[in-house]
């Protein structure tokens, strides 16, 4: 919403500083989101005349003239090239130092062909006003020298805009912001005089609503014999200061009460309406092309008004060309309606059409201001385009808006926290508009203006599904009285200033053993801490990626695929991460980066569900260093990364197993799942499927890895058990076993420290070997197993029995045997 | 025969000088001291002279044995430095080579802002609650006093998708975090202290907008919470989260259709320099207020028992002004120049006792 400071003055008696102002209107929720000076930029030009101006001696198309520029400035030589520079003109001066907009030029003082020019004067084009001339600006006559230019062309009106928020529909005007602003301890709100219009014909043309909810009441009124053309000067500037276009003196003053009071007004060419009744209803499927030139089609969701040709207008949001007024006419019927807010926007949402009337419209008007806007737009129209006004035409009535509220005074601290006294409290709301009807010492209950639909409206609630009805019954009570009683808090506090309620702390939380954070968003930190403490750099991705991307990661359900997308490539829910670490990967790559490792801890949606993964990948090859081999990084780098991490988040180490069966976006053979147990899962890793990475344009290696850190069970906090360690030195035997090649070290390793739990503390791995000395087909796992003595020493039998029963449970565990 | 015991220790000492390694120089030590060395037989020679000539002599000999085993031990302790000095000299490497790059990977901006976030409302006894991305259009909407003809929610383009079974209703992606409060409300009794930290989306992608982004909602119920409370609260993170404890914070009216009154919360800076707390500018960074008595009916709270306030922040938005970030799109961008530039050191989390 724009407005400039003399028309807010129109409105607002004040003497405040647009400083003032400013303030003022953020405080009371009238945010102001830009202020221009349209003629701040011309206040260091002057107005001057030529005393004398003479031919250069050394430049025939140049004169030197003596230029009075005011009793600040005094006389000044100036050199000029204007034809039309003459002795006796009044013209604009622009004194060394003013830069000029129209040519981007900062005025300085100097010399021109050996004649001293301090100073120019200056076309209307140079000030960024005009169109081409051959010359300076002349001014009139009678004009006084040393005026600053702005000043003297009225250029000095500063034009705010603000921001309006939805439930504010009576500040959409300037007369609303006048209101605030006097309230507001601004000034005083001028009086609203509407002077009646006597009707001297009977109306030639008659509403009929076909349903009261759709349009509870309109009036119309004929006006005939008029002249329709330019606006006068302050009409066409008033509108062109905030940003409308001029059109034509009759639609000027529609715009101009939609801006000026909020209300919206139509005007038709009644010689083009068809028949004698406009009928609001609601559309039927015909075509109406609106006042901006486009094509639409009225549904029955849609209240229009029609004539018996046809639909003529959407009604609150935009009327029709077939009954627009031009310059040829001279009979006019004015539409001054009340539309239901939710109908309005409904449609205008559905039709795509924003307009200041919708605007204005779906945030609710003045409810009982229709009469008198009527009257006060039939008299502008009178006094600018002439004729005769016709009697007033009416359907529906006036809605029954009358609503009250009531304020217990002791809430404005127990809620707003602020003390406010009573006597101040009731001036406040009296200054907008509220009335009071009852006062004691205890509360105040006020009659609601007609144009504050927000406060005390009819309480309507959409409860939690399946509330029982007491709960329900009881709340939604409390509501009905409290809720008038907030909004009369609120302003009360607006007006005054939340800024004046004083801060206090919260009161301590008394429980000691509360944690901010769950279990779960403990470890999503914890693993975030180990994946980049081991040099992945963490990323956050879209939740949404495009449906084949997803399709290829085991996602793409039509039930997770976005119904309005913003991008073709943004339209299916994630079912991984991965997706969006493999792009970002690549796109590194494509930048120079293509060795690296990313990460990101993110919700993904496969089958439907929403769970927590976290997800790398790296990529390209290890760095290029002095004595370190270059290599590509393998599957065992991603297993290491959620291994680590696992371990991190307290996941039982010693228990998972390894499985070979990873998901389809993984290598076949170079890729696995960590398991606890036969069927949790709890993470995934391995070489990206080659197919994929074909894809997704890689031309080097890309390992990943997927941890679900929420599958992991949870530990109870446990007292830890007692420590006993050994004072003896533990025994480490390596054993070489021979085994088929596809026998997983894991098993022989898992099998190795179970032999003997009593004594076997590890068993780790230290070489596979594969090659022409062994049979086709078989390996050979070296590893070493630790044996922890208790109290007293081992035997050398005792282990000899220890060693035997570690080749025996290997033995049975696997095919391996012991090498010889 | 005897020998003249000078021309011995000149002869001892001539060898030690011509030892050049600790081999030689063990070869003379044998040769004088060892079991069958020169001086060793001199000693052993005394046992056959009379006892006066055995004082005299043996006087004589244990001197130049006492003289000849210190030469021979400085010389020894002399070859052995110079074997050192030698051996050190060929062991010298170019210190200066750069250490491995094993590098060390960064938290993103907005993982780090979030800890922040968190460790400053813990202190207030505040808890992290969550809730689902996709939600329902009554938690994302209806129970928030935003039905679906009302003007604010056609100021969030909202993405909708096919209902979860065929015949329910469509969902949302949440617009808003606010969901987790309805959660929250229906699920605990209050007192309620929450913050609702994560993911929202809107349709709208442009240099100041991203289809998804992330905020974070507070939600505090009570009995006897008033705005002062609100007001205490916000400002008292707000200087923490900025780490200036006279930032000016400024609370301004507003509309929300979940809480009333409404209030943007603003910030003082420097529009000239982009100071934080510095300047005559104010930047706005909250929205909050009272929680909407619709809201807590909605929810099955009596207003009249119980009241409190809510507040939401963009995330994105305070890191970029706590850390000079110039666009919102760059989070998004994964450009490792960027994480490593905007990062965080994993082995410094947020910790307050160790400050911000």
């Amino acid at each position: 919403m724009k407005f400039t400071l003399s028309w807010l003055r129109e409105h607002l008696d004040t003497q405040a500083s647009m400083d003032e102002i400013c303030r003022t209107l953020n405080r009371i929720g009238l945010e102001v989101e830009d202020v221009t000076e349209p003629g701040a930029a011309l206040q260091p030009f002057r107005t001057a005349r030529i005393l004398e101006a003479v031919r250069h001696p050394d430049a025939d198309r140049l004169r030197v003239c003596q230029v009075n520029a005011g009793p600040e400035i005094g006389q000044v030589q100036v050199v000029c090239g204007a034809p039309n520079a003459r002795t006796g003109i009044a013209v604009i001066f622009a004194p060394p130092g003013t830069y000029i907009p129209g040519s981007d030029i900062t005025i300085k003082a100097g010399k021109i062909r050996g004649q001293l020019s301090g100073g120019m004067l200056c076309s209307l084009r140079e000030l960024g006003l005009g169109e081409e001339s051959d010359g300076i600006a002349e001014l009139p006559e009678d004009t006084l020298p040393g005026q600053s230019y702005a000043d003297f062309a009225n250029m000095d009106d500063p034009v705010i805009e603000i921001a309006i928020t939805p439930n504010r529909g009576d500040a959409l005007s300037v007369r609303g912001i006048a209101r605030d602003l006097a309230a507001a301890g601004l000034g005083q709100l001028k009086p609203f005089l509407a002077e009646t219009v006597e009707g001297t014909f009977p109306s030639p043309v008659s509403w009929e609503a076909e349903r009261p909810e759709d349009c509870p009441w309109v009036l119309g009124r004929a006006v005939r014999g008029v002249r329709n053309g330019p606006s006068p000067d302050w009409l066409r500037r008033r509108l062109e200061s905030i940003g409308l276009r001029s059109v034509s003196t009759l639609v000027d003053i529609t715009n101009f009460f939609t801006f000026d009071l909020g209300r919206p007004l139509h005007v038709f060419d009644s010689e083009k309406i068809s028949g004698s009744r406009l009928i609001i209803c609601r559309g039927n499927g015909e075509t109406l092309r609106a006042l901006n030139g486009k094509d639409y089609v009225a549904t029955a969701e849609d209240c229009v008004i029609a004539d018996s040709a046809g639909v003529q207008s959407f009604a609150g949001i935009m009327g029709g060309m077939e009954t627009e007024v031009s310059d040829e006419t001279t009979d006019v019927f004015i539409e001054c309606a009340l539309f239901d807010p939710i109908r309005t926007a409904l449609s205008g949402r559905r039709l795509g059409i924003h307009s200041d009337a919708r605007y204005r419209f779906e945030r609710g008007l003045d409810q009982a201001f229709l009469p008198a806007a009527l009257e006060a737009a039939t008299r502008m129209i009178l006094d600018l385009c002439g004729g005769e006004a016709g009697e007033v035409v009416s359907a529906g009535a006036e809605p029954d808006w009358r609503r009250e509220a009531t304020l217990r005074f002791s809430r404005m601290a127990e809620l707003g926290g602020l003390d406010v006294a009573s006597d101040e409290a009731v001036t406040i709301l009296e200054h907008l508009g509220f009335e009071v009807k009852a006062r004691d010492s205890a509360q105040v209950t006020v009659h609601v203006p007609s144009w504050r639909n927000d406060v005390a409206q009819p309480v309507i609630l959409d409860p939690a599904p399946g509330m029982a009805g007491d709960v329900f019954r009881k709340a939604e009570e409390s509501v009905r009285q409290i809720e008038p009683e907030c909004d009369l808090i609120e302003e009360v506090l607006r007006i005054r200033g939340f800024d004046s309620v004083p801060s206090v702390l919260l009161p301590p939380v008394t429980d000691p053993l509360q944690t901010a954070c769950t279990s779960s968003q403990v470890r999503r930190a914890l693993a975030g801490r180990v994946l980049a403490a081991r040099g992945l750099m963490e990323t956050i991705g879209f939740s949404f990626v495009s449906h084949e991307h997803a399709e290829a990661f085991g996602g793409g359900a039509e039930n997770l695929r976005l119904l309005n997308p913003i991008a073709a490539d943004l339209d299916q829910m994630r079912p991984t991460p991965l997706i969006n670490l493999l792009l970002a990967a690549r796109k590194n790559a494509a930048r120079g980066w293509p060795d690296i490792g990313l990460f990101e801890t993110g919700p993904a949606f496969p089958d439907g569900r929403q769970e927590m993964i976290v997800a790398g990948v790296r990529a390209g090859h290890t760095p290029r260093e002095a004595g370190a081999a270059v290599r590509a990084v393998s599957f065992m780098d991603a297993k290491a990364d959620a291994w680590d991490v696992l371990s991190t988040l307290g996941a039982p180490m010693d228990g998972l197993m390894t499985t070979a069966d990873a998901p389809s976006w993984y290598h076949p053979g170079r890729s696995g799942v960590l398991r606890q147990g036969p069927k949790l899962v709890l993470a995934r890793f391995g070489e990206i499927h080659p197919r994929l990475l074909n894809r997704f344009g890689f031309e080097h290696p890309v390992v990943a890895f997927e941890v679900l850190p929420d599958a992991i069970p949870g530990q109870k906090r446990r007292r830890r058990t007692a420590l006993s360690l050994s004072p003896l030195q533990p025994v480490r035997r390596d054993f070489a076993f021979l085994t088929d090649r596809s026998t997983p070290a894991e098993a022989i390793l898992r099998a190795a420290r179970r032999a003997e739990r009593n004594f076997i503390t590890d068993a780790t791995l230290f070489d596979v070997y594969e090659g022409d000395r062994l049979p086709e087909g078989k390996k050979s796992v070296a590893i070493e197993v630790v044996i922890q003595p208790g109290e007293t020493s081992l035997t050398d039998s005792q282990i000899e029995d220890i060693s035997a029963k570690i080749v025996a449970a290997v033995g049975k565990a696997t095919d391996a045997v012991l090498r010889g | 025969m005897t020998e003249d015991t000078d021309l011995l220790r000149e002869e001892c000492q001539s060898a030690l000088a011509a030892a050049a390694d600790q081999k030689s120089w063990d070869a003379v030590r044998v040769s004088w001291l060892g079991k069958s060395g020169r001086l060793t037989g001199l000693l052993k020679q005394l046992g056959g002279m009379d006892p006066d000539a055995r004082k005299a002599r043996g006087a004589e000999l244990n001197q130049l044995r006492d003289e000849l085993s210190r030469a021979i031990a400085a010389r020894g302790e002399e070859l052995e430095n110079q074997a050192l000095e030698a051996r050190l000299l060929a062991e010298s490497v170019d210190v200066s080579l750069p250490v491995p790059r094993a590098a060390r990977g960064m938290l993103h901006p907005v993982s780090r802002a979030m800890e922040e976030i968190t460790a400053i409302f813990a202190t207030m006894g505040f808890s992290v609650a969550e809730g689902p991305d996709i939600e329902t259009d009554w938690h994302n909407f209806s129970a928030l006093n935003t039905p679906s003809h009302h003007p604010a929610r056609t100021d969030q383009d909202t993405f909708y998708l096919p209902p979860e079974e065929p015949g329910q209703s469509d969902r949302v992606l949440r617009t808003q975090t606010s969901g987790v409060q309805i959660r929250t409300m229906l699920g605990q009794k209050p007192p309620i202290r929450i913050i609702a930290p994560g993911r929202t989306y809107r349709a709208d992608h442009d240099a100041t907008h991203s289809p998804m982004f992330h905020q974070c909602e507070g939600l505090v119920i009570d009995r006897g919470i008033t705005l002062g409370h609100l007001k205490g609260c916000l400002t008292e993170f707000l200087r923490a989260f900025f780490g200036k404890p006279d930032l000016p914070v400024r609370f301004r009216a507003s509309y929300f259709p979940f809480t009333e009154p409404s209030m943007e919360v603003d910030i003082g800076w420097s529009r000239k320099t982009g100071e934080i707390g510095e300047g005559e500018d104010w930047l706005e960074v909250l929205g909050s207020g009272m929680v909407h008595p619709r809201v807590l009916a909605n929810c099955g709270l009596d207003p009249h028992e119980w009241q409190g306030f809510a507040f939401g922040m963009g995330i994105e938005r305070l890191t970029m002004l706590k850390n000079g970030i110039p666009d919102l799109r760059s989070f998004y961008e994964s450009d490792v120049r960027w994480l490593t530039h905007f990062g965080s050191d994993p082995l410094s989390p947020a910790l307050l006792h160790e400050g911000l």
